[in-house]
C-alpha cells in the first residue's frame, strides 16, 4: 500500500526540477473522445509502472507512467487495437509492465495451477465423504460361536 | 540507560524462553509434574521481561532519545506523540520486537486461562510456543536489534514516513501482528497434540477460541490497512492484491478455514488430521508473510527493510518450524483415526466444502504472489502478476463460497436433504432477486458485475437472516435474543461477508470518477453533485507544509459538503503527499483530491462518487463483531467458570 513511497525516491531524482504531478491521470491528458478513454483507461490498468514497485500506469505518478499514458492514447487514436497497444508496449519494456501475465509457455501452470488445485482438492474431498458415508450398520458379523449364544438367549425370552 | 534495561530484558526474556521450551517439555515426556508446571511463571516472566523491553524502545522514541540509532532513524522531535508513539513499531526493528512482545503476550495468556487443559497439554503447548519465541528473539538480537547506540548522537532525527504519520496506519501493524501471532498458538496447539498423539473434542473446543481470536484481529487488521490506503494513498483503492497484502490474507484464508473445520473436530470427531495441518499451514503462512516482508525476495511496496540476511534468517525459521511441524504431522497423522460418520450431503460435508474454497483460494494467492519470483528462478522470465490474475483467479472460488454458504449453514448434522434445506431460505431467494432485479434496473450498461456481486451479497445477507428466523422455532421474535451467542456471531459474521461482497462489486461498477483543471469559482458538475472550488490557501501543520483547497458541494442547490483537500510536503524527508477529502456517507463517499496549479489558471482537482466505500470495512467489521460474539458464546464462558472453580480447589488444597 506505501506503493507512493517507493516510486517516489526515483521519482524525486528523475523528476525533482520539474514541479512535482500531484496525482495520476492529469486533465491534459484526458481523451476527448469518452470511449476511446475508457478504453485507454482499462489498458493503463493492466500496465505496470516500469520504475515504481507494484503501481499501474493509471494510478502511478512517475513521468514515465505519464510518458506511457500518453503513448497508449495517441496510439488508440491512430487506430489500433487494445490488443496491440499492449503489445507494443510489452515490445519495449517486456513482460514486467504486464500486470495480466500471458497464459502461455510456463505461464500456462500459473493460470492453472489453481483450476487443478481445485479439482484435486475436490477429488479427495468426495473420497473423504465417501469413506466417512459408511452405513451405520456397519456392526461386524457375529462369528458362529456368539450366533450360538445369541439363539440361546433368544429362545430362553 | 533506559535502551540498556531493554536490551536486558530482551536476552533475558531470550533465555527465560530457552528454559521454558526445554524443561517442561521434558517434564511432560517424563511426567515429572513440577517440571511441566514451571511453563506456567516461565511465559509469565517473559511477558514481563517483553513489556520491560518494549516500554524502553517507547520512552525512548517520545523522549527522542536519538542516541539510540533506530530512534535517530525513524523520528522526529517535532513529531505529534502519537506518532512518536507508533513509530516503535513503524520499522523493522521495532515491529519485530512487538511481534515478539505478542508472542509472549499470547504464551502468558495460554499460561493464565489455561487451567483447564491437561498439564502435559499445557506444557507441550507453552513449550512450542516458547520455541518460536526463541527463534525470535534470536532474530532479534542477532540481526535486527533495536537498542544499538549511536556514539555521536545527532541534533534531530530523520522522522517516520509521512505515509506513516496517520491514526489507521498508527493500529495497523499492531492487529495484524496480533492476527498473525495469535495464529502461533494454533500452530503450538497442533504441534503438542501431534506430540501427545491425541486430538479430540476438547482439544478442538481449547483451540478454536484462540484461533477466533487471531481471526478477529487479522481481519480488524487487514481492514484498517484497507482503509488507510483508500483515504490516504489518494485515488481511493482498497485492495491491490500486493505482496504484502496477500501475506495477510493467505493467513486469513486458512485461519477462516480452520475455524470451519474446528466444528467438524468438536462437534463430529472428525477432519482432525486436516484441522492439525490447517493449523500448521496458517501460521506457516503467517511466517512466510513475515518472510515476504522483511527478505525483499518479492519486489513489494511495503518491504521497507529489504535485507537478504534477515530474509534467510526468516526463511531458516520457516523451515526448521513448519518442516519440523510437517515431518512430526506425517509420523503421527496416521494416529487421528476419525469417529463421526456423515452423508456427502450434510453440514460436515458443507463444511468440508468451505475447507476446499478456501485452502484452494489460498493456494491460489499464493502462487500468483510467488509466481514473478519462480518463473524468474525457472525460465529468466521477468514479469508481473497482478490485479487482473487475481481477480479472474480468485473471484471465481468466492462466487461458489457465496452460492453454497446460506445453504451448507442451514443444513443438519450427519445427513441433510437439498431441498428440505432450501425451503428455509426460500424467502431469501426471493428477496435476493429482487435486488438483483433492482440493481440491474439501476445500472447504467447493464453491469453483470454489479448485479451478480450484489445479488450474492444478497443472499449471504439474507440467507443469514433467514437462518436466526429459523432457530428462533415457532416462538418467533421473543426467542432471537435468547438464541445461544454462536449462533449470533455466525449470522452476523456471515451477514458482514455479504456487506463486503455487495461494497466491492458496487464499489467498482458504479464509480464515476472526474479529473480535470478546475477555475475557482466556476460550479462543475461531477454525477449528481455540483462542485465548486473556493479557494486554495497555505495551512502548515507541526511538521509539513501544505495548500488546502476549499471546495462546495451541492445536489439539486442543497448544500452537501464543504471539502478541504490537502497537497503536503513533508521537509525533513522532502516528500510530498496528498491529503484526500472524503465526505463520508452510507451510500456513497465524495473523494477529492487536489492536485497542481496550472499554467493557464485554476487547478487540477480530481473527484470521485463512491458507491457503497463504508460497506466495505463495514463488512469487514461485521465479520470481527460476529467472531467477537461467537467468542462469547457459552460453550467457551462455561469452559471458563469449569477452570475458575478448579483454580480455586487447588489454592484452598495449599
Amino acid at each position: 500500500m506505501t506503493r507512493l513511497l517507493h516510486c517516489l525516491p526515483l521519482l524525486l531524482a528523475l523528476a525533482l526540477p520539474i514541479s512535482m504531478p500531484a496525482f495520476a491521470v492529469q486533465p491534459d491528458e484526458v481523451l476527448e473522445d469518452a470511449g476511446l478513454e475508457a478504453r485507454a483507461r482499462e489498458i493503463s490498468r493492466k500496465l505496470r509502472c516500469p520504475v515504481c514497485q507494484g503501481e499501474n500506469i493509471d494510478d502511478s505518478n512517475a513521468a514515465i507512467s505519464r510518458d506511457l499514458r500518453l503513448y497508449v492514447r495517441e496510439r488508440l487514436v491512430a487506430g489500433d487495437t487494445d490488443a496491440e497497444v499492449v503489445d507494443n508496449v510489452v515490445e519495449r519494456f517486456g513482460e514486467f509492465v504486464l500486470f495480466e501475465p500471458r497464459a502461455s509457455g510456463s505461464g500456462l501452470i500459473l493460470w492453472l495451477a489453481g483450476p487443478l488445485m481445485a479439482l484435486v482438492a475436490a477429488l479427495l474431498a468426495w473420497r473423504f465423504l465417501r469413506s466417512r458415508n459408511v452405513a451405520p450398520a456397519e456392526t461386524p458379523k457375529l462369528d458362529a460361536a456368539e450366533q450360538k449364544r445369541l439363539d440361546e438367549i433368544m429362545r430362553r425370552s | 540507560m533506559i535502551a540498556e534495561y531493554g536490551h536486558f530484558a530482551l536476552i533475558l526474556a531470550f533465555a527465560v524462553a530457552v528454559y521454558q521450551m526445554t524443561i517442561p517439555m521434558v517434564g511432560a515426556a517424563k511426567g515429572w509434574h513440577g517440571w511441566m508446571e514451571s511453563a506456567r511463571p516461565a511465559a509469565l516472566a517473559q511477558l514481563l521481561l517483553m513489556a520491560i523491553s518494549f516500554a524502553a524502545l517507547t520512552i525512548a522514541f517520545v523522549t527522542s532519545d536519538f542516541s539510540v540509532t533506530l530512534v535517530y532513524e525513524n523520528s522526529h522531535t517535532s513529531k505529534p506523540l502519537i506518532y512518536k508513539i507508533s513509530g516503535v513499531w513503524g520499522n523493522h526493528e521495532g515491529s519485530m520486537l512487538l511481534w515478539v512482545l505478542i508472542l509472549a503476550l499470547f504464551g502468558a495468556a495460554a499460561a493464565l486461562f489455561g487451567g483447564n487443559l491437561p498439564p502435559s497439554l499445557r506444557a507441550r503447548v507453552l513449550g512450542v510456543q516458547a520455541a518460536v519465541s526463541v527463534a525470535f528473539y534470536a532474530f532479534i538480537i542477532f540481526t535486527s536489534n533495536p537498542f544499538w547506540r549511536m556514539g555521536n548522537p545527532p541534533f534531530d532525527g530523520r522522522d517516520l514516513n509521512p505515509l506513516l504519520q496517520d491514526p489507521g496506519l498508527a493500529f495497523h501493524p499492531p492487529f495484524l501482528y496480533l492476527g498473525y501471532v495469535g495464529l502461533s498458538m494454533a500452530f503450538s496447539f497442533a504441534v503438542a497434540a501431534l506430540i501427545e498423539g491425541r486430538v479430540d473434542a476438547a482439544w478442538a473446543r481449547w483451540v478454536r477460541p484462540w484461533t477466533l481470536a487471531a481471526w478477529i484481529f487479522l481481519t480488524i487488521g487487514i481492514a484498517l490497512g484497507s482503509w488507510w490506503a483508500y483515504y490516504e494513498l489518494g485515488w481511493g483503492g482498497f485492495w491491490f492484491w500486493d505482496p504484502v497484502e496477500n501475506a495477510s490474507f493467505m493467513p486469513w484464508l486458512l485461519a477462516a478455514a480452520l475455524l470451519h473445520s474446528a466444528i467438524v473436530v468438536e462437534m463430529r470427531e472428525a477432519l482432525k488430521s486436516w484441522t492439525i495441518l490447517l493449523a500448521i499451514m496458517a501460521f506457516g503462512f503467517s511466517l512466510i508473510g513475515t518472510f515476504i516482508v522483511r527478505s525483499g525476495v518479492i519486489t513489494s511496496v511495503h518491504s521497507f527493510a529489504n535485507d537478504p540476511e534477515r530474509g534467510i534468517f526468516i526463511l531458516a525459521i520457516l523451515a526448521v518450524f513448519i518442516g519440523g511441524a510437517l515431518t512430526l504431522y506425517a509420523f503421527r497423522a496416521s494416529a487421528m483415526t476419525a469417529k463421526g460418520v456423515f452423508a456427502p450431503l450434510s453440514r460436515e460435508g458443507a463444511l468440508v466444502l468451505n475447507n476446499v474454497l478456501l485452502a484452494v483460494a489460498a493456494f491460489v494467492v499464493f502462487i500468483g504472489t510467488i509466481w514473478p519470483l519462480v518463473a524468474e528462478m525457472f525460465w529468466g522470465r521477468v514479469l508481473s502478476v497482478g490485479p487482473p490474475f487475481f481477480n479472474q483467479a480468485f473471484t471465481p472460488f468466492m462466487i461458489v463460497l457465496a452460492i453454497a454458504l446460506p445453504v451448507g449453514a442451514l443444513m443438519p448434522w450427519k445427513r441433510a436433504a437439498l431441498a428440505r434445506s432450501l425451503r428455509p431460505l426460500r424467502g431469501a431467494l426471493v428477496l435476493t432477486a429482487a435486488v438483483m432485479a433492482l440493481v440491474f434496473a439501476v445500472s447504467t450498461g447493464h453491469s453483470a458485475l454489479a448485479v451478480i456481486g450484489a445479488g450474492l451479497g444478497s443472499w449471504l445477507i439474507f440467507g443469514a437472516l433467514s437462518e436466526l428466523w429459523l432457530r428462533t422455532g415457532s416462538s418467533g421474535a421473543a426467542r432471537l435474543l435468547r438464541l445461544p451467542r454462536a449462533d449470533w456471531g455466525k449470522a452476523v459474521a456471515h451477514g458482514g461477508l455479504g456487506v463486503t461482497f455487495i461494497a466491492v462489486s458496487l464499489i467498482q461498477a458504479w464509480q464515476v470518477e472526474d479529473v480535470r483543471v478546475a477555475e475557482l469559482n466556476r460550479p462543475f458538475q461531477v454525477g449528481d453533485f455540483q462542485m465548486v472550488l473556493r479557494s486554495v490557501e497555505r495551512n502548515d501543520g507541526p511538521n509539513y507544509l501544505a495548500q488546502r483547497a476549499l471546495v462546495d458541494v451541492t445536489r439539486d442547490g442543497r448544500p452537501v459538503a464543504t471539502l478541504t483537500p490537502e497537497k503536503r510536503v513533508y521537509p525533513v524527508q522532502g516528500m510530498p503527499t496528498t491529503e484526500a477529502a472524503i465526505d463520508y456517507g452510507f451510500w456513497r463517499d465524495l473523494y477529492v483530491v487536489l492536485g497542481d496549479e496550472q499554467a493557464g489558471g485554476g487547478w487540477a482537482l480530481r473527484t470521485y462518487v463512491k458507491p457503497f466505500a463504508n460497506w466495505i470495512w463495514g463488512g469487514a467489521m461485521l465479520m470481527a463483531l460476529g467472531g467477537l460474539i461467537s467468542l462469547s458464546d457459552r460453550r467457551y464462558r462455561v469452559a471458563a467458570g469449569a477452570r475458575r472453580t478448579a483454580h480455586a480447589a487447588t489454592v484452598a488444597a495449599e
